[in-house]
């Protein structure tokens, strides 16, 4: 599903590199977590991978489903089935939540030649995916994520996923600001789309989401490379003994 | 107007000094009112057009920037439809049944008897849409709204142009505790470089709750002066919405003068600016009694090589204790041959008070953009959906379904053809 070849990324602003020859793959069916200490390069692999043009690919490549995605924009790529889910979602005064919704949804659907959805069908499913994240009907009539507070802003992000149904999921340290309950509302939307057509990258720092999203890998991520890979029982390595062994093992 | 220093007349100064000489006799007027424009013409012909030596001039050089002036009358248009389904429509050139409580009559009757007179003082020396509509124009409507009448529908007063010259006016009464929406509308239905001027003096009656929604659409070869002089009594409420999408060259000024304790004033702003256009919206409002509140938002949105301009200034006389007033101006400028220039400035004489301004210019936000793309929004039409979030924002404080989906609808096909 998803195969990154040492690929080499810098910030276009300055020239500073900041992935530097990761290798990465992921099946399909897989969810695979990326955990790292701090400054390790983990969002702005999530932000190559969603084709952020404040970053550039100096060398290497990103396979998704077999083909190349660099020459795709960040539009194209969400078409095509990959979605990130933001750490920190962005919040845009003057567009209600669902007229968003709509648009993306159509869009896509516009970009794979179907039709549009009916306005009954449109609000059905929203409905029906709004339940199940205990969303409330009426925090979608406000302007997309302003106001909302974390833990609605993560829920908002998994709901829209699941009505955009993509293929790649890149789940962007979707744990950080969020309380137990939360945690497990956002945790059992990301488990009803595992599926064994659809590949989740989760990226975080702590184990705790790890045990609410089982993951099947494990990756390790530091100064822009992937330094060790194991299954479940890396992570709860790392939660016990922190990073440092591996990063010494590495070196 | 300033002295200023001898200098030739330019061709457009010349052709309006001209077109007034060829109307001579044939414009409505008692002796009273003839002096009037008599007085107003000779200021032009002795000062000119500003330039940006002029203060109040200062971004909109007018000697240099009118070059065309035609000599003709605008041909008479048909109504327009309305802004509003269901608005009862007052055109001047075909102002026919009006609703129970209010009273249209023709300006140029209160020309020709006379009674025009004391609501034709200038705004200030150097007033140079109160001379030239003074001094040429030929109708208009006057309106009275009884004191307690409550408007069912949106009242619609239409300017509709054809090319050439037509200066109105518009004196506008609202009894006291009326209530209603009123449209002014400016439109054009061809565009062959129209030079049109048209003041609206609207006094608001003690504990009026008036919305009124000036909408100029103008060809994109016309010249548009507009003034709006407002007098707010006490406890009056007016939201007041001024639209600028059209013309090639835009004065719209708004003088406000607050003078009776407890109003509240709500001044939106939208203005759309595309081409090689010049829009100039300049705005005074004077607290001059405690108690009142105003708040003033304008949200520009600058295309091609459009240039506007805010100017705003809110003056709190000494007595205005308690006075709550807050001004911005937010632009986004989409090209990097636009040009928007803000200048906000406050007086204030009181002591207890509260005014805040605030000026900002921007671009789309990049993080914006991308978050919208991730969802395979493609950046055109994220790029749109931003540029009518923005004005969205203050449209959506209207609070009238209608009037918001009436608004947004003109501003998307404005969009829609400048995306």
């Amino acid at each position: 599903m998803l195969e990154i070849k040492n690929l080499h990324a810098r910030i276009a602003e300055d020239g500073t590199e900041i992935i530097r020859g990761l290798n990465l793959t992921v099946k399909k069916g897989e969810v695979a977590a990326i955990m790292g200490p701090n400054g390790s390069g983990k969002s702005t692999l999530s932000y190559v991978l969603a084709g952020r043009e404040d970053y550039e690919v100096t060398e290497g490549d990103i396979l998704y489903e077999g083909e190349s995605i660099l020459n795709m924009d960040t539009a194209e790529r969400a078409a095509a089935g990959i979605f990130l889910a933001f750490q920190y979602p962005v919040e845009i005064p003057g567009v209600a939540t669902m007229q968003f919704l709509k648009v993306a949804m159509n869009e896509q659907r516009k970009a794979h030649g179907e039709e549009e959805l009916t306005t009954p069908e449109f609000i059905r499913r929203v409905r029906e995916a709004a339940g199940e994240l205990k969303i409330d009907m009426d925090m979608l009539k406000r302007p997309l994520n302003v106001g909302f507070s974390g833990g609605e802003k993560k829920r908002a992000e998994i709901l829209q996923m699941s009505l955009l149904q993509p293929r790649l999921c890149v789940l962007d340290e979707t744990d950080s600001g969020l309380d137990i309950d939360a945690l497990k509302i956002v945790s059992d939307g990301v488990n009803a789309l595992r599926s064994p057509d659809r590949a989740i990258v989760v990226i975080t720092h702590y184990q705790r989401l790890l045990e609410h999203i089982v993951p099947d890998t494990v990756h390790v991520l530091y100064r822009g490379q992937v330094i060790k890979s194991g299954d479940k029982a890396l992570a709860l390595e790392l939660e016990t003994n922190g990073y440092a062994n591996i990063i010494e093992e590495a070196a | 107007m300033n002295m200023q220093s001898k200098r030739p007349i330019t061709a457009a100064e010349q052709a309006l000094v001209d077109s007034f000489v060829n109307r001579l006799g044939t414009l409505p007027g008692d002796q009273a009112i003839t002096a009037i424009r008599d007085g107003y013409i000779e200021d032009i012909k002795r000062d000119g057009l500003p330039t940006r030596r002029v203060e109040a001039w200062h971004y909109t050089d007018l000697r240099s920037l009118l070059k065309s002036v035609p000599q003709d009358d605008g041909a008479a248009v048909k109504p327009a439809e309305p802004l509003f389904d269901g608005s009862t429509v007052l055109a001047v050139a075909d102002a026919t049944a009006a609703p129970d409580g209010v009273a249209v009559s023709h300006y140029s009757e209160a020309l020709s008897n006379g009674s025009a007179a004391p609501r034709m003082a200038l705004q200030s020396a150097d007033d140079v849409i109160g001379r030239l509509n003074g001094a040429m124009a030929r109708d208009g409507l006057c309106l009275d709204i009884a004191a307690g009448t409550e408007l069912a529908n949106p009242l619609e007063i239409q300017m509709v142009q054809g090319g050439g010259q037509a200066h109105a006016r518009f004196p506008v009464t609202i009894g006291e505790g009326a209530k209603g929406t009123f449209v002014e509308r400016h439109v054009s239905t061809s565009d062959d470089g129209a030079l049109v001027s048209s003041i609206t003096d609207l006094r608001v009656g003690d504990n009026a709750e008036i919305v009124w929604i000036i909408a100029q659409e103008r060809g994109l070869s016309d010249t548009h002066f507009g003034q709006i002089n407002i007098d707010l009594g006490a406890g009056a409420k007016l939201t007041l919405f001024v639209a600028n999408s059209g013309g090639a060259l835009v004065r719209q000024e708004i003088h406000i003068q607050a003078r009776g304790e407890g109003s509240d004033l709500q001044l939106r702003g939208v203005n759309l600016l595309g081409g090689e256009s010049h829009t100039d919206v300049t705005m005074t409002l004077d607290h001059l009694v405690p108690d009142c509140v105003s708040t003033e938002t304008f949200r520009n949105v600058v295309f091609d090589r459009a240039r506007g301009v805010f100017q705003g200034q809110i003056r709190v006389a000494q007595i205005a204790q308690k006075t709550d007033a807050r001004m911005a101006c937010n632009t986004l400028l989409l090209s990097d041959h636009g040009e928007f220039s803000s200048k906000p400035e406050l007086e204030i004489f009181a002591d207890d008070v509260q005014c805040a301004h605030g000026a900002t210019v921007t671009d789309i936000d990049e993080n914006h953009l991308f978050y919208m793309k991730t969802r395979g929004i493609d950046e055109k039409k994220a790029r749109a959906m931003l540029v009518k979030a923005f004005i969205a924002e203050i449209v959506e404080e209207l609070e009238d379904e209608a009037l918001i989906d009436a608004l947004e609808a003109r501003f998307e096909h404005w969009l829609d053809n400048h995306g």
